[in-house]
């Protein structure tokens, strides 16, 4: 019994390689945003212009916060809650508040993955589900709704969230979604069952497997018609946008969220590390890889998104084509799309009137490319029109949903990793129960807490947790975590803790960034931030049927319960660092007011006693 | 030469009748639209009198199976083509042909033999369209079980199953090492108290402490 309890104790748990080290950090940063957000900022912000204000927040910002995060949990072998206690038992409140914020995320993050493998689970029909509009009750027509808005859209809206028309509505359960919640929940905890050992062998498939989806659907897409017209308009750099500020703030954020810093779980990876690692070629590696790969999976994206404009614009002059061919009587494919324009031009001339009383649309590439989409809408409506246009639906459709299944999945992995070792590390949990069975009973708290997000008015619900929990608490963490290593701890043992891991001191940037740059980076950004949120009283999209414009979305306000529950969710993490550290501060007063010192847990009086009396008396 | 006058008087009158009957926007008549390149393609075949001729043929088809009347082809009536392929046609009665049969059951007939007058053509509702006679949607038959539960049960057996699996072996192995280590219990309680006694002076918490109570109760 002896034995084997206290190899369990001593001996840390680590990585079989570091390569598994490197591919689950890599698959922690690169997530769904790498794919939906950085696309659709790149696309707005003038194309290859907004790579800039990115790449300087990447060095600046980024780089520093990661090499941060890495060394510490790397020097001092802890989770988020020890290491920030390590060095001031009054920090513990950042490590408390990583949890919480990684425990939030976590419950919204895989309900978009529920919804990922509800497509994935639909994918295997022919014809794919989303492609055309069911037919209504009395078989006279085609459903009202799907024929106003498009079958993608119907597809999303009504038959995957049965959303209701706004967020005071909560509608009931979605059996259907608490099922692909369960499946999701099931699959994390699957991979989650020996600790990092389940997982390090997880993330060979989770992180490897979207770059190879990735190129094979730029090698397809790049062989379709308009890709390149996708590409070009994406790359195509518009440098009067650097001027506006508001570009610079969103290159900020992109990068710090992107990099997945503040939630506590490359400080859990990295402290399974070997002490003697070097930590700062891993940060460098990681953080330029997540880069990369944004970059990568835009140039994907945007051929297809090239060609789905091509495709659209093409519809459109058809739709024109069959209206005039109707109309005139002209024989069939008299009027292609090589020679429509001098047709409209003649017939403009000929006979204008007539022209002008067929109410034909007017038909723009550049209105086509610039439907620009971010997030679910992206993934669920833009992308899976798409492959419904490109030959062989099915498969592209499985692949594109395994891939965004993986990239989530290895993102869940750093979050859930962020939830369970401050447990831990607090020692909530008796001995006595196994591991397994606490990851376990997480992961089924999480499940029930995340049935909100299947309710009716779910959607809603994500996409507050999604701009406000996974935004302005993550700010004040990152800057409360890097104020506290460069000034708590001191930047002369930081640089020592390095000195000893990596064999060399850290260079004059990174010393510049931890004390000055990086934080006041984060300052700036967290006020622009708040300040750029306060001027507008929060309002969301609703996709409401009875709205006269529809199936445009209809902006409403949030009511004020929701924007209190809002505020909550901001406050709540990060209420833990003043809490805990006036807790400490209370008790160290009592504690000094009584004589009997610090009490260690880990230092008993007798034990040394006992010892000393033991060392006289064996030889 | 004095027979062939009224002969000639005879056939413009009927003609003149006849044009009468079928004209575009006839209160009893229907528009055609055939879209042949678009649905055939390069097979597309040319349209002709001949296959004019087919066409009234499968309409008084249509009108003997909706009637039961003996229509013919000379009861359906033709006018307005156009390079399009598109015209105009009327039905009229086989028992007096000055008379239109009625739009409603001229629209029945079609809809009832829509399926058999596209086939004839090798077209669809999409491609030859009667104008004020949408195709009636087909009824979708519900599939016995919906596909993506069958692809959800394979997933979630398979995860199921890893579950237990792991979960089994990790209890085995547990079950294992819970006889080895008590066979080993003493070999062991002597390393520990050894290790016990080193006591390391950095700010890291050593765990190695936290055996505290097993080395206390000897």
């Amino acid at each position: 019994m002896g034995k084997t309890k206290d190899s369990e104790v001593e001996e840390r748990a680590k990585w079989d390689n570091k390569l598994q080290y490197l591919l689950t950090c890599i698959g922690f940063a690169v997530g769904l945003g790498n794919i939906w957000r950085f696309p659709y900022l790149c696309q707005i912000y003038g194309g290859g212009a907004f790579l800039i204000p990115y790449l300087i927040a990447l060095v600046f910002e980024g780089l520093p916060l990661l090499y941060l995060e890495l060394a510490i949990g790397q020097r001092l072998r802890m989770g988020s809650i020890g290491v920030w206690n390590s060095i001031s038992p009054m920090l513990g409140g950042i490590g408390i508040a990583s949890m919480i914020v990684s425990f939030l995320v976590g419950i919204f993050y895989n309900t978009i993955l529920a919804w990922v493998l509800w497509y994935f689970f639909h994918s295997f029909q022919n014809p794919l589900p989303w492609s055309q509009c069911p037919v209504n009750a009395n078989l006279t027509g085609y459903n009202e709704e799907c024929v106003k808005s498009t079958p993608a859209n119907y597809f999303w809206y009504r038959e995957t969230l049965n959303i209701t028309p706004d967020i005071e509505t909560s509608g009931s359960l979605q059996w259907w979604l608490v099922i692909c919640l369960a499946s999701a929940w099931c699959v994390v905890y699957i991979c989650f069952i020996r600790g990092i050992k389940s997982i390090g062998k997880a993330v060979y498939v989770t992180t490897t497997f979207p770059y190879l989806v990735l190129t094979i659907f730029l090698i397809r897409a790049l062989t379709l018609p308009g890709s390149i017209d996708g590409l070009v308009y994406l790359f195509t750099p518009d440098w009067e946008i650097l001027k506006n500020p508001q570009v610079w703030l969103d290159a900020a954020t992109q990068i710090f969220f992107s990099l997945s810093v503040a939630f506590g779980g490359l400080i859990a990876f990295s402290s399974y590390n070997e002490e003697r690692n070097n930590c700062e070629r891993d940060a460098v590696v990681v953080g330029v890889i997540n880069s990369a790969t944004s970059l990568y999976a835009s140039i994907s994206i945007f051929a297809i998104m090239g060609f789905k404009a091509t495709n659209g614009f093409n519809s459109c002059r058809n739709e024109n084509i069959m209206s005039l061919t109707n109309h005139f009587e002209f024989s069939e494919q008299n009027i292609t799309l090589e020679n429509y324009n001098d047709w409209f031009e003649y017939l403009n001339r000929t006979s204008p009137d007539d022209l002008a009383s067929l109410n034909l649309k007017h038909c723009d590439l550049q209105t086509f490319l610039d439907q620009s989409a971010s997030g679910t809408g992206l993934a669920f409506i833009v992308i899976t029109e798409a492959v419904i246009e490109m030959p062989g639906s099915q498969i592209w459709a499985i692949l594109f949903f395994v891939m965004l299944f993986s990239l989530g999945l290895s993102s869940m992995f750093g979050t859930i990793e962020g939830v369970l070792m401050p447990i831990n590390d607090l020692k909530l949990v008796p001995k006595w129960i196994p591991s397994e069975v606490v990851t376990a009973i997480i992961c089924l708290i999480a499940f029930l807490t995340a049935l909100i997000f299947t309710l009716g008015s779910g959607n809603y619900w994500v996409e507050v947790f999604n701009g406000y929990v996974g935004s302005v608490p993550l700010l004040i963490i990152a800057f409360f975590e890097i104020t506290a290593v460069a000034y708590g701890r001191g930047m002369k043992t930081f640089s020592e803790d390095i000195y000893f891991m990596t064999g060399k001191r850290p260079s004059i940037f990174w010393k510049a960034c931890w004390m000055v740059i990086s934080p006041l980076m984060l300052l700036v950004v967290f006020v622009a931030y708040v300040a750029i949120q306060a001027q507008t009283h929060p309002s969301y999209p609703s996709w409401d049927p009875d709205y006269e414009l529809f199936p445009q979305t209809k902006m409403l306000k949030y009511p004020d319960w929701v924007f209190a529950i809002i505020i909550l969710l901001c406050v709540l993490p990060v209420i833990s660092i003043p809490v805990v550290a006036l807790y400490k501060l209370i008790c160290c007063s009592i504690k000094k007011s009584s004589a009997r010192g610090e009490l260690n847990p880990y230092c008993n009086d007798s034990f040394e006693v006992e010892t000393r009396e033991q060392k006289s008396q064996t030889p | 030469m004095e027979d062939v006058v009224p002969l000639l008087l005879l056939l413009l009158c009927v003609s003149s009748a006849a044009a009468q009957l079928c004209a575009p926007d006839a209160s009893n008549g229907y528009k055609v639209r055939l879209s042949l390149l678009t649905a055939l393609g390069d097979e597309a075949y040319v349209w002709n009198d001949s296959e004019m001729f087919l066409f009234r043929a499968a309409m008084a088809f249509a009108m003997r199976t909706a009637d039961g009347q003996n229509y013919n082809v000379s009861n359906v009536l033709v006018c307005d083509e156009t390079p399009r392929v598109s015209f105009w046609f009327v039905v009229t009665s086989p028992l007096n042909s000055s008379l239109l049969v009625e739009r409603r059951q001229v629209e029945e007939a079609v809809r009832k033999s829509r399926n058999r007058i596209n086939s004839a053509f090798l077209l669809t509702d999409n491609t030859l369209e009667f104008l004020g006679i949408p195709p009636t949607l087909v009824a979708p038959t519900p599939p016995s079980s919906p596909p993506w539960l069958i692809v959800f049960g394979v997933v979630m057996g398979a995860v199921g199953a890893g579950i237990v699996l792991v979960l089994g072996t990790s209890v085995m192995q547990s079950r294992r090492e819970k006889k080895k280590a008590q066979t080993g219990f003493e070999e062991g309680e002597e390393e520990s108290r050894a290790e016990g006694n080193g006591a390391a002076s950095d700010s890291v918490y050593n765990l190695s402490f936290s055996d505290d109570d097993r080395l206390t109760q000897m």
